[in-house]
């Protein structure tokens, strides 16, 4: 994945200013995390708490559907986990 | 055409930021600070500026409220002094970091404990290295000056940094003087109007400010924020020569006023209102054919290093006096700064340091004269008589400067 600061004293923007909307797409977080979540979908009743609690917008949908996650930005936080409703629970976490 | 006005310090820069017209000011009283402060919010309340005036709860939040609306692209202000000054601690080097030109007059006042509320430098002394330009001033005239100078210094492409400009408490604050104000519309053409160079307020410019920085970067980012530092001499002298072709001023517009230094013997050094009193004394030692002298310096941070060293080169002895102390160091900061610009020079004068007026503690004109007596001894000696002494100090069995 492309850093997304490239540079030195004389060619950086003024202030530390980064002047792009949107970079933390391009930071990837996911090396931070010990656990990650995984997703076991036979259990899940798509109700979307994992995807409207995610501090970092890092569970996947696709075609409506909750899928599993985006371990680039996922940092292993374990909220999905801790929200989700279902029993047993449909994330899980693993020791990465 | 100018007009005489009889101002305190206080009015006198409230009547700078009158002519700056800012577009946010945040304020938060202390004294000595707080009738400067009063007189603006009588301004704002008669509609005579069209500024938004903050009323915060700290100095802390007047700070950040003045990064935060200059950040968003308007010209801002706030103005402190002593623990007001320490409490913003934390924003200033953010200020400056983010490289916000924003100009704060600090009445400079004694940090506490113990509690005092009179003048001198420990506080912009002890804020000395958060990233601010320091600008100090001999009296009310200068105060005004100087806040209308620095708005275009820290205002400039090249500097975008945020400048103190430093009054003594009372001694300046309080003091009524008769001051010379400009006309508002040449006032207004040499400040010109505010044109930020980044505003967080563009949706079509969308801007990160204040990202985490990681060993990566940030070192290149303090190298890079040194740089407006670095640019801002010429700038201060530009702007300075511009004022005084633009209002025939008669104040200092350079980074210090060396008085009766041509041919001087022995001079002291010295920062703000105490350069009165020492114009004065050395003025009467030239009538009486001592070849005495004096740096007052307006520019202390950036420090004009090599200047100082030009003006000492062939004195024999200087006196540095400091109205802090540098506890640890070697005497007072002003003191550690003239030393240093001397390091490799030759010949070097003998060199001492004298520490007055901590707490207000009052400095006359003997006690100068005594300075100069001791430089005297020194030259003849050819060592300091003191390397560090204390003026007007109880010191007990030690006697301390006697005026
Ligand atoms: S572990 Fe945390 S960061 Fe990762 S998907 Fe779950 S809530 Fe989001
Ligand atoms: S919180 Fe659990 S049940 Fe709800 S969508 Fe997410 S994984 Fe499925």
């Amino acid at each position: 994945m492309k850093k997304y600061i490239e540079g030195t004293v004389k060619s950086l923007p003024l202030a530390g200013l980064i002047e792009e909307a949107g970079t933390a797409k391009k930071y990837n977080t996911g090396t931070w995390g010990t656990f990650k979540p995984v997703f076991l979908e036979e259990h899940c009743i798509q109700c979307f708490f994992c995807w409207v609690y995610c501090p970092d917008s890092a569970v996947t949908v696709n075609e409506g559907k909750v899928v599993g996650f985006d371990y680039d930005h996922c940092k292993g936080c374990a909220i999905c986990a801790y929200e989700c409703p279902t029993k047993p629970k449909s994330i899980v976490m693993e020791k990465k | 055409m100018p007009e005489l006005l009889a101002l305190t310090g206080n009015d006198a820069v409230a009547y700078a930021m009158k002519q700056i017209n800012p577009d946010v000011v945040a304020a938060y009283p202390i004294t000595p600070q707080t009738s400067l402060m009063q007189k603006f919010a009588d301004y704002v309340a008669d509609g005579e500026v069209d500024t938004e005036l903050v009323l915060v709860e700290s100095e802390h939040s007047a700070m950040s409220a003045t990064l935060g609306s200059q950040a968003a692209g308007a010209r801002s202000m706030t103005a402190t002094s002593a623990c007001g000054l320490a409490l913003m601690w934390e924003i200033l080097g953010i200020t400056s970091a983010y490289r916000l030109p924003v100009v704060m007059p600090v009445v400079n006042r004694a940090l506490s404990g113990p509690i005092n509320i009179q003048g001198d430098h420990s506080d912009t002394m002890g804020a000395r290295d958060c990233g601010w330009i320091q600008i100090f001033s001999e009296n009310a005239q200068e105060a005004y000056e100087n806040t209308l100078q620095a708005i275009r210094i820290a205002e400039h492409p090249d500097v975008l940094t945020p400048i103190m400009v430093t009054l003594d408490g009372f001694i300046i604050s309080h003091g009524l003087e008769t001051v010379k104000v400009y006309d508002d519309a040449p006032v207004k053409k040499f400040l010109r109007d505010y044109q930020a160079r980044y505003t967080l307020l563009d949706p079509s410019k969308p801007l990160t400010l204040g990202a985490l920085d990681f060993s990566d970067y940030y070192f290149e980012h303090k190298v890079s924020q040194l740089q407006g530092m670095l640019k801002s001499p010429q700038v201060i002298l530009d702007v300075g020569k511009e004022f005084y072709k633009t209002f025939d001023g008669d104040c200092c517009y350079g980074f210090y006023e060396a008085h009766e230094m041509k041919d001087a013997e022995m001079a002291v050094i010295v920062l703000g209102s105490t350069a009165g009193a020492t114009r004065m004394v050395v003025d009467d030692l030239r009538s009486r054919g001592v070849a005495a002298g004096m740096i007052k310096i307006r520019s202390y941070r950036p420090f004009p290093y090599d200047e100082i060293a030009r003006e000492l080169a062939n004195v024999k002895a200087v006196a540095v006096l400091d109205r802090s102390i540098a506890y640890g160091a070697d005497g007072g900061p002003v003191h550690g700064d003239v030393r240093a610009a001397l390091y490799g020079k030759h010949p070097v004068p003998v060199m001492s340091n004298y520490i007055y007026g901590l707490g207000g503690k009052p400095i006359d004109m003997e006690h100068i004269m005594g300075v100069f007596d001791d430089l005297k001894e020194s030259i003849v000696k050819g060592h300091p008589k003191r390397r560090v002494g204390y003026i007007n100090l109880k010191e007990g069995n030690t006697p301390s400067l006697v005026g």
